[in-house]
């Protein structure tokens, strides 16, 4: 018995050595990958729908960072060579304009999963929705929604009543970037659905655009990230705000926000993942963006965040909100009776003008 | 007698002047502390904090703080850049002054001037430069890119403290001591080096200070294994404003007021 | 100079003059490489830029002999159209047609669009191609553009910086009107600087006059008061500001709460002009107050009193005999200040919204939004000028040995 400690102490200390040997091991052969999303509501519905799943299906973890849109951080990290960004969540436009400027890297449709029906990828989503850097994954958009509680008796339900500062007076929130806001003015400014980009592509129907966001440029409140228009809606911060239509759901079925989206002139917009040129992990990545990708991982997404497929074979497998059971197709930005005031964001256009847009944008605020 | 209660109302007048420009430079820093004890994720006074209400008290912001593992990260990069800048700045700095405060020194006024430069460059001027040479030198996104760069905007606090000190040093001490055959390393040593310590540890912690403050360069060059104190303030003000930024203030502000009295006992000892 | 006869006493034994600057050499190497050539990269990239005409060398080679007035003939048209293509296929498109864009804007569409399509062109002419498929290319504009997009070197960025642009005809013109900004915003900056310094010096001059003539133990308490607001964080002081500031803020509870202002007018303090300016002075306040104090506390009291009892007037004495005797505090105090505010960065972009934004902010959008860098470095240099311009005048009037921090 007197040995026996020392034995057992031995046995236990060998153990304990192998143990951080092996977890060491596990740690280091254990992949990670760092997505980059929109951060609040979104991120944690991407977490929930697929995210959890693909880790726990491929070992890999997944870490995540914020984002705002943009190519100018993406482009830091692949001139300066020093990628630690992997996978990045982007606006079509950027995608494409991206994908040009060699900071993603390309991504062949084929490797993509079938649809739900057997379709191949190329077919199974529209065609705008294939970038040369990768597919898209979901439609979304940008709305403007008012709070019932404290917007008086009339209530806004078009896009001009957004501009319209005697009917619906007090602080507006939008998002600090030209995107949808130069749509908004023109539509507002009574330019058809149909015309807006052909308007925006001359200078004088810019100059309109500005023009028109001019008349309420002092009650602007600017947001960049996703998760403050939700906010600023409930302190009182601002009367209306545009905000993308999923958190403003989240908002309404999870914390009871008594929040109205007027789906008048929604700009709708797609989005899909796209990997960073250089990144050390493009085999992970790679099997991420094919994971995101699926028919499921999209219609899960949806089972948590009002943000619909981007596949055709995906559309009938909308089902209902994973937390309250609500049906999630009136609040998709693609059903029916929400889609037809809808525009449709020109990612031609704003991959080629969007750089040369910001500038006036920015230019516009500062002056 | 008018004149004296006249000159008695502008005597109180100019008091009462004094007073609220005292409130404006302290009082913007105290409320963040009361604040940083709020138990709803507001940056306001509640009802029931007014109240003194026991439950509207809390030290949650405290314990995210602490249990972030963002945080002590962040907190691992400030020191690690703040030390190793310092260390760098301290030693180059207090040769310099020693040089510069010699009346042979040639270029003497020239080269102070360059010396000092980087402590009155706009910050977002020096950022941008370093930014692109760094990159070009592989050294963007560095724990040494952003070492060197913290030290080299240090410097210029360690010249001017340890040169300032040693306008108080009477040069007769080391001829002295050399006369009776101390070698001049020996001389700095013993002598020169103990009487002018004060200005250099001053000096040490005015550029650890600014390298704990420093967001700019971060910005620009820091890539997200770089992340320090300023720079997860930075985001936390821009994106997502939560108190827990307010308990780190109230844990910088207690930085600071140490660092300023050390500094302050440093020098009433040097005065003397 | 001094050197050379103290060579003569030992060879060992350097000279004081050389021993001093061998002492400031390795610091004077370590700025220079980590900071000053920092420097003089940035201004070199304000004037250098080959990215197009690294690109494009075929075309730009053959534009040089073009008259400019004409359209160019077939053979340049199939050198762009190679060049693009192989750009397209290098993954270089996006930058040159950025490049080429900024030189006249419209035109990254019509490159980027022209690389796209011409994949399925099988061989020309070209002409027709090209201009089928945008109309740019049958404007002579568009080739100036090029032609100028692909100096290696140029003056653009600065005339930029200055809401300048050469007109087709060479000339300098100023920019359209709703283009201009640059010069509003350093005329914004100076403003806003001026004023701080102004505000600085005039809450800053009674308090450091107090501070000065206060008993020691009191002086030093006070001391302590403005020396806490100069060693916090800057971040932390900022968020201060916002804290209290804000719409649903300390101030403005405070003011709905005492019945001044309604709930639904609270006052709009902060992210526009008011919190960059309220927010600036505070953080600057100490650089004002503490050269004023160090000034102020040599001057002797008997001074003003003796003044007073030969019978001047308290604002006699105060004027006459002791403002002359505070001018140099006052010149260093606002030097160091004004010097600071115009290189402004991180208050304004926390605290100041859209309409307090300053020049510095501008340079941070073109490094990290636009990633316009050359008019970034551009910008940046014509304020380093006025920056070290100021810091020759502190050197004259002041002299930069005679800095003291805290």
């Amino acid at each position: 018995m007197n040995h026996a400690i020392p034995m057992k102490g031995i046995l236990v200390s060998c153990m304990i050595v192998l143990a951080a040997l092996s977890g060491g091991r596990a740690a280091a052969q254990e992949q990670s990958l760092t997505f980059v999303s929109w951060g609040g509501a979104y991120a944690r519905a991407c977490v929930k729908g697929y995210i959890e799943r693909f880790e726990r299906e491929t070992g890999i973890e997944v870490r995540i960072e914020d984002y705002n849109g943009g190519l100018a951080q993406i482009r830091a990290q692949v001139d300066v060579g020093n990628v630690y960004w992997d996978v990045v969540d982007m606006e079509l436009a950027d995608m494409v304009r991206g994908c040009d400027e060699g900071l993603l890297a390309p991504v062949d449709i084929d490797e993509m999963a079938p649809g739900a029906d057997g379709t191949p990828a190329a077919e199974d989503l529209p065609e705008d929705g294939i970038t040369e850097c990768g597919p898209t994954n979901i439609y979304y958009s940008t709305v403007f929604v008012y709070n019932d509680a404290r917007i008086g008796a009339t209530k806004p339900n078009s896009v001009a009543d957004f501009f319209d500062l005697e009917k619906f007076p007090g602080r507006r929130g939008m998002r600090r970037s030209p995107q949808v806001n130069l749509e908004f003015a023109l539509l507002a400014d009574g330019v058809p659905l149909d015309e807006v980009y052909a308007t925006l592509d001359t200078e004088a129907g810019l100059g309109r655009a500005f023009r028109k966001l001019d008349t309420i440029k002092d009650q602007i409140v600017w947001w960049e990230a996703g998760a403050q228009p939700p906010q600023m809606l409930a302190d009182g911060e601002v009367v209306m705000t545009t905000a993308y239509n999923g958190r403003i759901f989240n908002a309404q079925v999870l914390e009871d926000q008594p929040f109205v989206i007027v789906w008048d002139g929604q700009v709708l917009d797609t989005g899909g993942i796209g990997i960073v040129e250089g990144t050390r992990n493009f085999e992970a990545a790679m099997k991420f963006v094919r994971f995101a990708n699926t028919p499921r991982a999209m219609a899960d997404l949806g089972r948590y965040i009002a943000y619909s497929p981007s596949r055709r074979s995906a559309t009938s497998l909308i089902s209902t909100h994973a937390e309250t059971g609500i049906d999630m197709n009136p609040h998709m930005p693609t059903s029916p009776e929400n889609v037809d005031r809808a525009l449709h964001n020109d990612w031609e256009w704003w991959s080629d003008n969007g750089e040369e847009m910001n500038e006036r944008f920015s230019t516009w605020l500062a002056r | 007698m008018t004149t004296t209660a006249e000159q008695g109302f502008w005597h109180i007048a100019y008091l009462g002047f004094c007073a609220l420009v005292f409130a404006f430079l302290i009082a913007p820093i105290l409320v963040i502390v009361p604040l940083s004890f709020n138990a709803e994720p507001y940056f306001t006074f509640t009802e029931g904090m007014l109240r003194l209400d026991a439950d509207a008290w809390s030290l949650r912001w405290y314990r995210q703080v602490v249990e972030d593992e963002e945080w002590s990260r962040a907190l691992a990069n400030s020191l690690l850049i703040g030390v190793s800048a310092t260390v760098l700045a301290t030693a180059l700095g207090t040769l310099a002054a020693l040089g510069l405060s010699n009346p042979a020194m040639p270029a003497r006024r020239f080269a102070t001037g360059l010396l000092i430069s980087p402590m009155v460059t706009p910050v977002i001027i020096s950022a941008a430069g370093m930014f692109f040479f760094y990159s070009e030198l592989g050294l963007a996104q560095t724990h040494l890119g952003l070492i060197l760069a913290h030290a080299a905007l240090g410097t210029p606090f360690v010249v001017i403290t340890v040169t300032a000190t040693l306008a108080g040093y009477d040069e007769n001490l080391s001829r002295a001591a050399a006369s009776m055959g101390a070698g001049p390393l020996t001389v700095f040593r013993r002598v020169q080096l103990p009487l002018i310590a004060p200005g250099v540890v001053s000096g040490g912690i005015f550029a650890f200070a600014a390298s704990f403050d420093e967001v700019v360069v971060v910005l620009f060059m820091g890539g997200i294994e770089q992340r320090t104190i300023p720079r997860q303030m930075w985001s936390g003000i821009r994106e997502e404003i939560s108190p827990a930024i307010l308990a780190v203030a109230v844990f910088l502000i207690v930085f600071a007021v140490l660092f300023l009295l050390t500094v302050e006992w440093l020098r009433r000892r040097n005065a003397r | 100079m001094n050197v050379v006869p103290e060579q003569k006493t030992g060879r060992t034994r350097p000279g004081p003059g050389l021993r001093a600057a061998l002492l400031v050499l390795p610091l004077l190497v370590f700025i220079g490489v980590t900071f000053l050539a920092p420097l003089a990269n940035m201004l070199v990239r304000s004037v250098h830029d080959p990215v197009v005409a690294d690109a494009l060398p075929g075309t730009l080679e053959k534009l040089r002999d073009w008259d400019g007035r004409n359209l160019p003939d077939e053979a340049i048209y199939e050198a762009l159209a190679g060049e693009l293509l192989k750009s397209r296929e290098d993954r270089t498109l996006g930058q040159v047609a950025t490049r080429i864009n900024r030189v006249q804007s419209g035109l990254r569409s019509a490159l980027t669009r022209t690389a796209r399509r011409l994949g399925n062109v099988e061989d020309g002419p070209w002409r027709e191609a090209m201009t089928g498929i945008h109309a740019a290319w049958g404007e002579t504009g568009t080739w100036l553009a090029l032609r100028e997009a692909g100096d290696r070197y140029t003056t653009r960025h600065y005339l930029n910086a200055l809401d300048l642009q050469r007109d087709p005809g060479g000339s300098i013109v100023r920019q359209p009107e709703d283009r201009r900004i640059y010069l509003i915003l350093f005329w914004r900056t100076l403003l806003v600087s001026l004023g701080v310094t102004t505000l600085c010096l005039l809450i800053g001059y009674p308090v450091a006059r107090l501070i000065a003539h206060a008993p020691p133990r009191r002086a030093y308490l006070l001391l302590i008061l403005v020396l806490v607001p100069f060693w916090t964080s800057l971040l932390v002081r900022t968020t201060s500001w916002i804290v209290l500031l804000q719409n649903q803020g300390v101030l403005n509870d405070m003011f709905v709460f005492l019945g001044v202002i309604g709930d639904d007018g609270r006052l709009a303090m902060i992210y526009n002009m008011t919190g960059t300016f309220v927010a600036m002075t505070h953080v600057l306040l100490p650089f004002m107050v503490l050269p004023l104090y160090s000034v102020m506390s040599a001057i002797p009291r008997v001074q003003t009193s003796a003044a007073e009892s030969l019978g001047a007037t308290a604002w006699q004495s105060f004027w006459r005999v002791y403002w002359p005797q505070t001018l140099p505090g006052v010149g260093a105090g606002c030097l160091l200040v004004f010097i600071l505010a115009i290189g402004y960065y991180i208050t304004p972009a926390l605290v100041g919204g859209s309409t307090g934004q300053l020049i510095s902010n501008m340079i941070a959008f073109h490094m990290q939004s636009s990633l316009n860098w050359s008019l970034a470095a551009a910008l940046g240099g014509i304020l380093l000028v006025c920056v070290a311009g100021l810091y020759v005048l502190y050197d004259r009037v002041v002299g930069i040995e005679r800095m003291r921090l805290g």
